[in-house]
């Protein structure tokens, strides 16, 4: 089980956390002037990478605050966190 | 000497605390310290089970976690009854009663031996290829394969013992107390670690705290003496805590480990009254130093599962520490120099050996010549071909090895003896390292796997980590302590050690027979009685993966998740397949290392915690009021409120008929509510809601409808307009927590800009819904001070007042179709409210009803209920309320996928009513419904979602959801039930006051 290092409470375990898919999609800004397959590659289209992947995960049983999280899927190690709207921290 | 059997020995028997118990319904004797087992083997019972498949008599093999035959069943035929336990780690205790796991019907007579007459056609893979087929015959074979393959019995009541869970957060956690996990917890609390150091045995040591040979030694000490110093020096340090009997069962990542701590299992029955039994321990470390140790393997020849056929390890701990001879004449057959310390320790206590027969043709050791002086016959170079005695092993025949170790030469040697000790050398216990995600590495000279790469801050050390003569595991124990922990002070100044080991080894994985392999009984799972012969026969049928040949002949699949034989396994493919041994990997250990009572998982949630729920505030008037209930999600709902003999049926058909004709009143507490506050509040429930909400006046209420951004319906309810910038908003019952967390991604993520914010309020209020044509009069009475007058407070309004000086809210809005109020309360003066409303109503026949009377009523009305008339695969424009769709908005979550290509089909499944040929037939909810029976296949349009006679309209009504179904209005369709096909009509899903004239007449 992680500990996730919440940008706002710091570190808890991963039972309070929620997993909320990848990371830096942005909803468009102007759905309706998509074509059917633009838009279908932000509404299912999501990466599924064995390595470093940029998560999205929300704290919910604690701040409810949702953050970004660095995350290398082959071993589980957590990279870095981050706040909605910041930069990721590694490439 | 005590027996014949018995020796006395020195600290870890109380021969003078005599202990009685009781094995297969007879009664022996032990002494405190005992484990079953050595009480067992003191009392000359090696026999102690049947094997799973051929049914084979089984003796002990092993002292410790790993014994595959000596499974028992404890405490018969009582609550406290437990499978799958292991005769070498039970204490006894007086009264102890335990029985053979395996030997149905006795273990001196079986039914199932008949397998091992047969066993030529039992070969692996038997029972998938046999009883599988037909599959219809599958239950019959079950029965007796169950009965006669001793799988243990749960108990049949509710277990008396108490459980609990602790977490545990350390610097150090050293899993394993033998001589390098000792030094290892000493060297880290001395120096300022919090530590924490637990071993799955009931004393400290390992098996160095018996070893009292003069061929090892540390500091010119015997081992055992110097190690008891070690120990008496870390039980005081005041860093340290030190858990005994406390087995390590998972190593998850971070550093994340579960272990059960044994605390009452050794005590007398009596002794246990209202004290936990076991406990779980969460544990999160900063460092993990796994010292788990080894563990001896065995030899794989013929006939090598006989009772008295142990590990030379195992004879060696039953006579140095508990005093017990495992047999008066011992023979013992090694790879390697491990069985010579056995025979030194049998020698000490002038128990005979009658030969030791070595594979190795060199043996060049200290310890090999003292035992050679003694007269001792040393086969070198043989290797043991078959052995003898059904109940217990009587005879070894033996043979010559030939040079590349592939054949036996010359003649048979027959050697006669009443128990075999076997040593095939040693593998690290790598389990909680495999299990923690670490990567092991196959070392060729001594064929071991050893940790290579480590996943987390820990590391191995020991003979876990390969490191087997005492001197290396010192002097690494030191060197890789020092390292991790990052300390420079070791603690120990010079450490000196002298061992009278070798460490040669011929490793032959299936040593050579003078028979066919298909002649021979070589097995390699003991639990699962698989054998040599089962692993070759799967490679020939083509299995080649590790994992496929574990399953095709189970080996390793039992509940020693095959601790003695899986090296062998994978040694043996390797060999037959002509593939490197480190390129198969290993099979994936899985937790627990040992299996785990259920009791233990569970700890405190039992009962009435096992499942938490929650209540509403007139929650105990239901109860009071003889409610049945329901469960929504987590909730307790009051579901009907049955009278005199009414059943659910004649119950809800009373209430329904009752909330229409007079009042009733309905707990809707549950629905979820989100305060909304925020200069933007109005511009986010446009995003989220299909509909507009900018216009909406303060004091007003408006239903709303959200979807998933694919278009499909995710929610719905109420909102209402509290004040320019605050709303409260109400969910679904089940959908609240989810909707409220849906909302804060978008609001979080997307849309930081909007001055929003939101705030869960579903515990704070008591939601309670009076509906009816007497309602008015009904609220009136609760509530004198408020307006009721349709001008004041029309349908969908709401206003603030006062019950009792009390603040509430009132709503007029309605899920039944008719005139109603929901009063909103602070939830601690919820159920006087209700009585309030009760007490106002008596005379108006006021009727409580439930979540069934309130589906059938919205029903009448064709109100949805997402989640059972939707199942997220429905647009609002498939559910015909494209009403409620703004068309004028440019943007709201879901809204571009209303006209993606799938979204616009026209034979999409829409929501329609149903209504049956015959009035009386009510439709079963998740019925097929279909077209033409005839097809084939016949062609599924769609199902019944929601199903009811109604009171009120004295017909059967249903919702459903059919192909193309708006356009079929008035076509007849067919629902195949199992014994007729049931005519139905399309109709408008409104069934009741389309026009809505009961909403808005005048009361
Ligand atoms: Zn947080």
């Amino acid at each position: 089980m992680f500990l996730i290092n919440c940008p706002f409470c710091g570190e808890r375990e991963q039972s309070e956390f929620k997993a909320g898919g990848e990371a830096h999609i942005v909803r468009p800004k102007q759905p309706t002037e998509l074509s059917d397959d633009e838009w279908a590659e932000y509404l299912f289209m999501r990466k599924n990478i064995k390595g470093i992947q940029f998560e999205r995960w929300n704290h919910v049983h604690g701040c409810r605050k949702w953050f970004n999280m660095v995350r290398d899927t082959s071993n589980d190690q957590i990279k870095a966190v981050y706040k909605m709207g910041e930069k990721p921290p590694v490439k | 000497m005590l027996n014949n059997l018995r020796f006395k020995t020195s600290k870890f028997i109380d021969e003078t605390y005599r202990v009685s118990f009781k094995f297969n319904n007879k009664t022996y004797f032990g002494f405190k310290g005992d484990t079953l087992a050595s009480a067992l083997l003191a009392n000359g019972i090696h026999l102690v089970g049947r094997s799973f498949k051929y049914h084979r008599p089984r003796g002990i093999m092993t002292s410790g976690s790993e014994e595959p035959n000596a499974i028992i069943q404890l405490h018969n035929n009582s609550s406290r009854t437990e499978p799958n336990v292991r005769a070498t780690e039970v204490e006894i205790y007086e009264g102890l009663v335990a029985s053979s796991q395996n030997c149905w019907p006795s273990v001196n007579f079986d039914i199932g031996g008949i397998n091992n007459l047969l066993s030529p056609i039992l070969p692996a893979g038997f029972y998938y290829k046999t009883f599988m087929w037909p599959a219809s015959f599958w239950e019959k074979y079950e029965y007796f394969i169950r009965k006669s393959a001793g799988l243990g019995k749960s108990p049949k009541v509710a277990d008396p013992d108490i459980y609990e869970h602790k977490y545990i957060h350390c610097d150090v956690l050293v899993i394993g107390a033998g001589i390098s996990g000792i030094m290892a917890a000493k060297m880290a609390a001395k120096n300022g670690f919090k530590t924490l150091l637990v071993d799955e045995k009931s004393y400290l040591g390992g098996s160095s705290i018996y070893d009292n040979s003069e061929f090892s030694k540390i500091n010119n000490q015997i081992t055992s003496s110097w190690l008891e110093k070690e120990i008496n020096e870390i039980s005081k340090l005041e860093n340290l805590e030190i858990k005994t009997r406390t087995s390590v069962a998972a190593f998850h990542g971070y550093n994340f480990l579960l272990a059960r701590e044994n605390i009452t299992d050794h005590l007398p029955i009596n002794q246990r009254e209202n004290k936990v039994r076991q406990r779980l321990l969460k544990i999160r470390a900063k460092k993990v130093i796994t010292a788990t140790g080894s563990i001896e393997r065995p030899l794989i020849f013929d006939n090598n599962d006989r009772p008295g056929i142990l590990l030379s390890s195992a004879i060696k701990k039953y006579i140095d520490l508990y005093g017990v001879a495992c047999g008066e004449n011992n023979i013992l057959f090694t790879n390697n120099d491990t069985a010579y310390e056995t025979a030194m320790s049998l020698i000490q206590r002038g128990i005979k050996i009658n030969a030791i027969v070595d594979n190795r043709e060199q043996i060049d050791s200290k310890i090999s010549y003292e035992v050679e002086k003694n007269n001792i016959k040393i086969y070198k170079g043989y290797t043991v071909v078959d052995t003898y005695g059904y109940r217990r092993i009587n005879k070894i025949s033996i043979m010559k090895l030939s040079k590349d170790g592939q054949t036996v030469i010359g003649d048979k040697t027959n050697l006669n003896c009443d128990c075999l000790g076997v040593s095939g050398g040693w593998t690290p216990a790598v389990h909680l390292f495999t299990q923690s995600g670490g990567k092991l590495k196959f070392r060729e000279e001594d064929q071991v796997f050893i940790p290579n790469v480590y996943p987390s801050d820990q590391i191995s050390i020991g003979s876990c980590n390969g490191d087997f003569g005492l001197e290396e595991i010192i002097k690494n124990t030191l060197s890789s302590i020092k390292k991790f922990l990052d300390i420079d002070n070791s603690e120990y100044k010079t450490v000196e050690t002298i061992s009278g080991l070798n460490q040669s080894k011929r490793n032959i994985w299936l040593l050579p027979s003078n028979k066919s392999i298909g002649k021979t009984k070589s097995f390699v799972d003991y639990q699962n009685d698989a054998t040599a012969k089962d692993i070759k026969l799967a490679l020939r049928e083509g299995f080649r993966s590790i994992e496929h040949v574990k399953r095709y002949t189970t080996t390793g699949m039992g509940t020693d998740q095959g601790k003695l034989g899986n090296m062998h396994a994978l040694g043996i493919i390797s060999e037959t397949a002509g593939t490197k041994m480190g390129e198969h990997g290993t099979t994936t250990f899985r937790p627990p290392y040992t299996p785990l009572t259920f009791g233990t998982i569970v700890g405190r949630n039992v009962g009435e915690f096992f499942d938490i729920f929650r209540r509403t505030p007139v929650h105990d008037w239901h109860v009071a009021n003889n409610a049945k209930f329901e469960n929504v999600g987590q909730w307790k709902r009051a579901w009907y409120y049955p009278k005199d003999n009414e059943n659910m049926h004649l119950a809800v058909q009373r209430e329904s008929k009752a909330a229409r004709d007079s009042a009733g009143i309905l707990d809707a507490s549950t629905l979820g509510k989100i305060d909304i506050q925020g200069t933007d509040a109005s511009e986010f429930l446009n995003r989220v809601y299909t509909n507009a909400w900018s216009k909406l006046a303060v004091g007003k209420c408006r239903y709303g409808l959200m979807l998933n951004e694919d278009g499909m319906v995710y929610d719905d309810g109420v909102t209402t307009r509290l004040g320019e910038n605050h709303y409260i908003m109400t969910t679904t019952t089940g959908g609240a927590a989810n909707v409220l967390g849906k909302l804060e991604d978008y609001l979080q993520t997307e849309w930081p800009e909007l001055d929003v914010y939101l705030s869960s309020v579903t515990d704070h209020y008591a939601t309670i819904s009076v509906c009816g044509p007497n309602s008015k009069k009904i609220v009136s009475k609760v509530i004198p001070d408020l307006d009721l007058s349709d001008e004041k407070f029309p349908h969908m309004s709401f206003k603030n007042a006062k019950i009792d000086n009390i603040k509430c809210r009132v709503m007029r809005i309605s899920f039944t179709g008719e005139h109603s109020y929901e009063i909103n309360i602070q939830a601690n003066f919820g159920k006087s409210v209700w009585e309030k409303c009760m007490e106002a109503g008596k005379d108006f026949n006021i009727t409580p009803y439930g979540t069934e009377t309130m589906h059938l009523l919205r029903a009448e009305k064709g109100f949805i209920i997402v989640g059972q008339d939707t199942d997220a695969t429905l647009t609002p424009i498939d559910l015909q309320m494209d009403w409620i769709v703004s068309k004028k908005k440019y943007d709201f979550i879901g809204k571009r996928s209303l006209y993606r290509s799938d979204t616009i089909r026209e034979d999409r499944k829409q929501l329609v009513g149903l209504l049956t040929e015959n009035p009386k037939e009510v439709l079963e909810e998740g019925a097929q419904i279909v077209a033409d029976i005839k097809k084939s296949p016949i062609e599924m349009l769609g199902h019944v979602t929601s199903s009811y006679y109604s009171p009120n309209l004295k017909k059967s009504i249903a919702l459903g959801v059919v192909k193309g179904g708006k356009n079929m209005l008035g076509q007849k369709l067919i629902i195949p039930m199992e014994n007729k096909n049931i005519n139905v009509t399309v109709a408008d899903p409104v069934f009741l006051d389309k026009e809505g004239e009961r909403l808005n007449a005048k009361l």
